[in-house]
C-alpha cells in the first residue's frame, strides 16, 4: 500500500470554554496552563496555545452572550467589518482567526483541539468537518485504539472549508473532542479524565508522528451526519408535546430501524420512527439543540441528529502516514 | 384496648398550588404545569382547588435559572416588606407578587399547601423536600407518597438547620412540601425524571382528597435525612475550584461517607478524603446551580420523625 508522506505538525491549540457552560474543557486548559507553569516552555514536545475561546461566558458559565461562537467560524463571519453593534462572539472569533490562523492560509495552526461537552451520551466523540484529512483521522484511528474507558467515535460533517462556521476549521487539521454525558454548568471527574486522555494521547501522536513512526493505514469507521429531527410540537406554540422516549434516551450511535421508539408523548403515546432507511442518532436529547429548533425556522433543530455509519463516506481506506522530512523546516 | 392515640385535627386544604419554573431550566415541573394550565383534568380533586402556576415566567423563557436573583432564596422578610421601587431585582419583585397572590406567608389567608417542583443534576432520584420536623400533615402526606410509589424510592430531605435553611418560594403556603426529581441536565427534559414527578403530584393529589373527605391517618414514622453541612470545593485563593467531586462520590447520593472515604480528586489527579468523624450521607452532590453557592454537596444524617394520627378538623371547630 503507498505510504503518504506529509509535513511534521509545528504548532498546536487547545481550546477551552468554546461554549462557557461545557466545563470539562475549561478545566482541562486550566490544568495545562498550570503544567506549563510548573514545568517550564518544555512541557510539551511542540509548542501548544492554551486559551478559553470564549471568556466571558466562561465567566457567567453560560453557552454563549450574543450567539453560538461555535458557528462563527465561516468566511462571511470572519470577514464581516466589526460595528459596535457587532456580537461579542463575532468579535473573538475574528481575533481568534488572527491568533490561530488565518483560515485557509500557510499561516494557520497546525492542529486546533477544541473542547466540548454534551448532555447526550455520546462517550467519546471527535468531530471533524471533513472526510478528506489524513492526519486527523489517524489521529481519530489512534485514539480509538488507545482508549478504552469509553466508546471512541468518529463524527464527520462533510462541509467545504469555507463553509465550515466551527473553531477548528480555522487550523489545518483541527478537531472537537465531545465527551458526554455531563450536564452543562458541571465537571465531572470521569468526564474531565476521558477529555485529559483524549487531548494527551493526541500532543502523544504528534510527538511520534514528528519523530518518523510510521502510522499503518487502514479503515475508519465514521459518522457521517445525514439529518436533524425534531420533537413534535404543538402547531400554535412551538412548544414540546412529547419527550425523547426511554428506550431511546442514551443510546447514541445505537440503531435505530423502522418501528423503533422514538418520543412518548404526554398523553402517554409512543412516536415511532417510521422511515425505511437505518440510521444511526446522536446528540440524542442535547440540552443545546431545543433552543435551535425553535427558533430557526429553516433549520428544524438539531435535537437528535441522526448519521449514517459511512464506510463509503470517510475514506474507506486510510493510507499509512509518516513524516514528510523535506518538509519539516 | 390500646393506649389513647392522640389526633390532630387539622384544617383541611381547600387551596393547592402546583409551582414550577422557580428555576427556569428544571425543565420538569415547567412542562408539567404548563400542560396542566391548558388542561388541568389530570390536578383536579374533590374538595380542592389545585392551581398551576408558573413562579418565574422571565427565566422560564430565557431558560436560566433566574434572571437577577435566585427566586428560591427570595422570601425572607425584608424581601417581601420591601417597598415597590424602581431597579429592585426581578425576582423580588416577582416575590412579593407570589406573597399577595399565594400568602401573606405566615397569616391565616395564606395558601394550605404549595408543591414546589424542581430538578437536580444530582443523582438524588425522587425527593420530598421538607423545612419543618414537626409538621404532622407534611410528614403524612410524605409517608403516604412514599408508600404509593414502592417499590420506587422516594427520599425525604429535612431542611431545618438554622444557617442552611432558607426562604424558599413555597414557604409561603402552611404546608410547603419541594419535589426534587434528578438527575437530568439543566435544559433537558428525560421522560423518565418527567413520568416519576407526574405520579409523585397524583399520589400527593390523592392524599389530600383522602384527607379533605375525612379519611383519619393513623400515626406513623418517615425515615428522611436530616441537613448538616455545607461542602465546599477545594478552591484557590482566586475562588477557582482546585478539584472535582471524586469518581467514587460522584452519583452516590444517599449512600453512606465514612471517614478516610475518597471525596475529591484534583486536577492533577491527587484524591482528597473525608476526614469527617462521623459517617454522614451526602446528597446533592454535583448540583450545577451550587457551583456559585460554595456547594459541592450537603452532608446529612438518618432520622426517624414522628407524626401524629391526623384528620380534618370537623366544622364546629374550623
Amino acid at each position: 500500500m503507498a505510504l503518504a508522506f506529509l509535513p511534521a505538525l509545528a504548532r498546536m491549540a487547545v481550546c477551552g470554554g468554546t461554549h462557557g457552560n461545557e466545563l470539562s474543557g475549561v478545566y482541562v486548559v486550566q490544568e495545562m496552563e498550570r503544567q506549563r507553569k510548573e514545568k517550564g516552555a518544555d512541557t510539551w514536545p511542540i509548542p501548544i496555545t492554551t486559551l478559553l475561546s470564549n471568556p466571558q461566558a466562561v465567566k457567567e458559565c453560560r453557552r454563549y452572550i450574543d450567539t453560538d461562537m461555535n458557528r462563527c467560524f465561516n468566511r462571511a463571519t470572519l470577514s464581516s467589518p466589526i460595528a459596535d453593534s457587532s456580537a461579542y462572539e463575532v468579535r473573538c472569533a475574528q481575533e481568534l482567526n488572527n491568533l490561530l490562523g488565518p483560515k485557509g492560509s500557510t499561516d494557520a495552526t497546525d492542529m486546533i483541539c477544541d473542547l466540548h461537552n454534551t448532555t447526550s451520551n455520546m462517550g467519546l466523540t471527535l468531530i471533524h468537518y471533513t472526510s478528506n484529512d489524513w492526519v486527523t483521522l489517524h489521529i481519530c484511528k489512534y485514539l480509538q485504539t488507545k482508549i478504552t474507558k469509553v466508546p471512541v467515535r468518529v463524527l464527520v460533517l462533510d462541509f467545504p472549508i469555507s463553509d465550515a462556521y466551527n473553531l477548528e476549521s480555522v487550523s489545518k487539521h483541527g478537531f472537537t473532542i465531545e465527551v458526554g454525558p455531563q450536564p452543562h454548568g458541571v465537571v465531572r471527574a470521569d468526564i474531565y479524565i476521558v477529555m485529559k486522555e483524549a487531548v494527551d494521547l493526541t500532543i502523544d501522536w504528534i510527538h511520534k508522528f514528528n519523530s518518523g513512526m510510521v502510522f499503518e493505514g487502514g479503515d475508519v469507521e465514521a459518522f457521517k451526519f445525514i439529518k436533524s429531527v425534531d420533537y413534535p410540537r404543538d402547531p400554535e406554540t412551538r412548544s414540546l408535546t412529547a419527550a425523547i422516549h426511554p428506550q431511546l434516551q442514551d443510546k447514541d450511535f445505537c440503531l435505530l430501524k423502522r418501528g423503533d421508539p422514538l418520543f412518548f408523548t404526554f398523553s402517554g403515546e409512543t412516536v415511532k420512527y417510521e422511515e425505511d432507511e437505518t440510521l444511526h442518532p446522536f446528540f440524542i436529547n442535547e440540552a443545546a439543540y431545543y433552543e435551535k429548533a425553535s427558533c430557526v425556522k429553516d433549520d428544524p433543530g438539531l435535537v437528535i441528529e441522526a448519521g449514517k455509519e459511512g464506510r463509503d463516506a470517510a475514506p474507506a481506506v486510510l493510507w499509512p502516514l509518516r513524516l514528510d522530512r523535506a518538509c519539516t523546516n | 384496648m390500646s393506649s389513647r392515640t392522640i389526633i390532630s385535627c387539622l384544617q383541611e386544604a381547600k387551596r393547592v398550588a402546583i409551582f414550577g419554573g422557580t428555576h427556569g431550566n428544571e425543565m420538569s415541573g415547567i412542562t408539567l404545569v404548563n400542560m396542566w394550565i391548558q388542561n388541568s383534568v389530570e390536578i383536579e380533586r374533590d374538595g380542592l382547588v389545585s392551581k398551576p402556576f408558573i413562579s418565574n415566567p422571565r427565566a422560564v423563557e430565557k431558560c436560566t435559572r433566574y434572571i437577577d436573583t435566585d427566586l428560591n432564596r427570595a422570601f425572607t422578610p425584608e424581601n417581601l416588606s420591601a417597598p415597590d421601587v424602581e431597579g429592585l431585582p426581578y425576582e423580588i419583585q416577582r416575590a412579593k407578587e407570589i406573597n399577595r397572590m399565594f400568602g401573606p406567608k405566615g397569616s391565616s389567608d395564606a395558601y394550605d399547601v404549595i408543591f414546589d417542583l424542581h430538578n437536580t443534576t444530582s443523582n438524588m432520584g425522587s425527593t420530598l423536600i421538607l423545612e419543618s420536623s414537626t409538621d404532622f400533615f407534611n410528614l403524612q402526606m410524605v409517608h403516604y407518597i412514599k408508600k404509593a410509589m414502592a417499590p420506587h424510592t422516594c427520599s425525604v430531605l429535612l431542611n431545618e438547620h438554622p444557617q442552611l435553611k432558607y426562604s424558599t418560594t413555597r414557604s409561603v403556603a402552611k404546608h410547603p412540601i419541594g419535589l426534587e426529581v434528578g438527575p437530568q441536565p439543566q435544559g433537558v427534559l428525560r421522560s423518565n425524571v418527567f413520568e416519576s414527578m407526574r405520579t409523585i403530584l397524583k399520589h400527593a393529589l390523592d392524599f389530600l382528597e383522602l384527607f379533605n373527605s375525612g379519611v383519619e391517618f393513623p400515626p406513623c414514622t418517615v425515615d428522611v435525612f436530616r441537613i448538616q453541612e455545607r461542602m465546599d470545593y477545594p478552591r484557590d485563593t482566586n475562588g477557582n475550584i482546585t478539584a472535582m467531586v471524586h469518581p467514587h462520590l460522584q452519583d452516590c447520593d444517599w449512600e453512606p461517607l465514612n471517614r478516610g472515604d475518597p471525596m475529591f480528586l484534583t486536577f492533577d489527579g491527587r484524591t482528597i478524603l473525608y476526614e469527617g468523624a462521623n459517617t454522614v450521607y451526602p446528597t446533592f452532590i454535583n448540583e450545577a446551580a451550587y457551583y456559585e453557592k460554595q456547594q459541592a454537596f450537603v452532608t446529612t444524617c438518618r432520622e426517624i420523625l414522628a407524626a401524629n394520627a391526623i384528620r380534618k378538623a370537623s366544622n364546629v371547630f374550623s
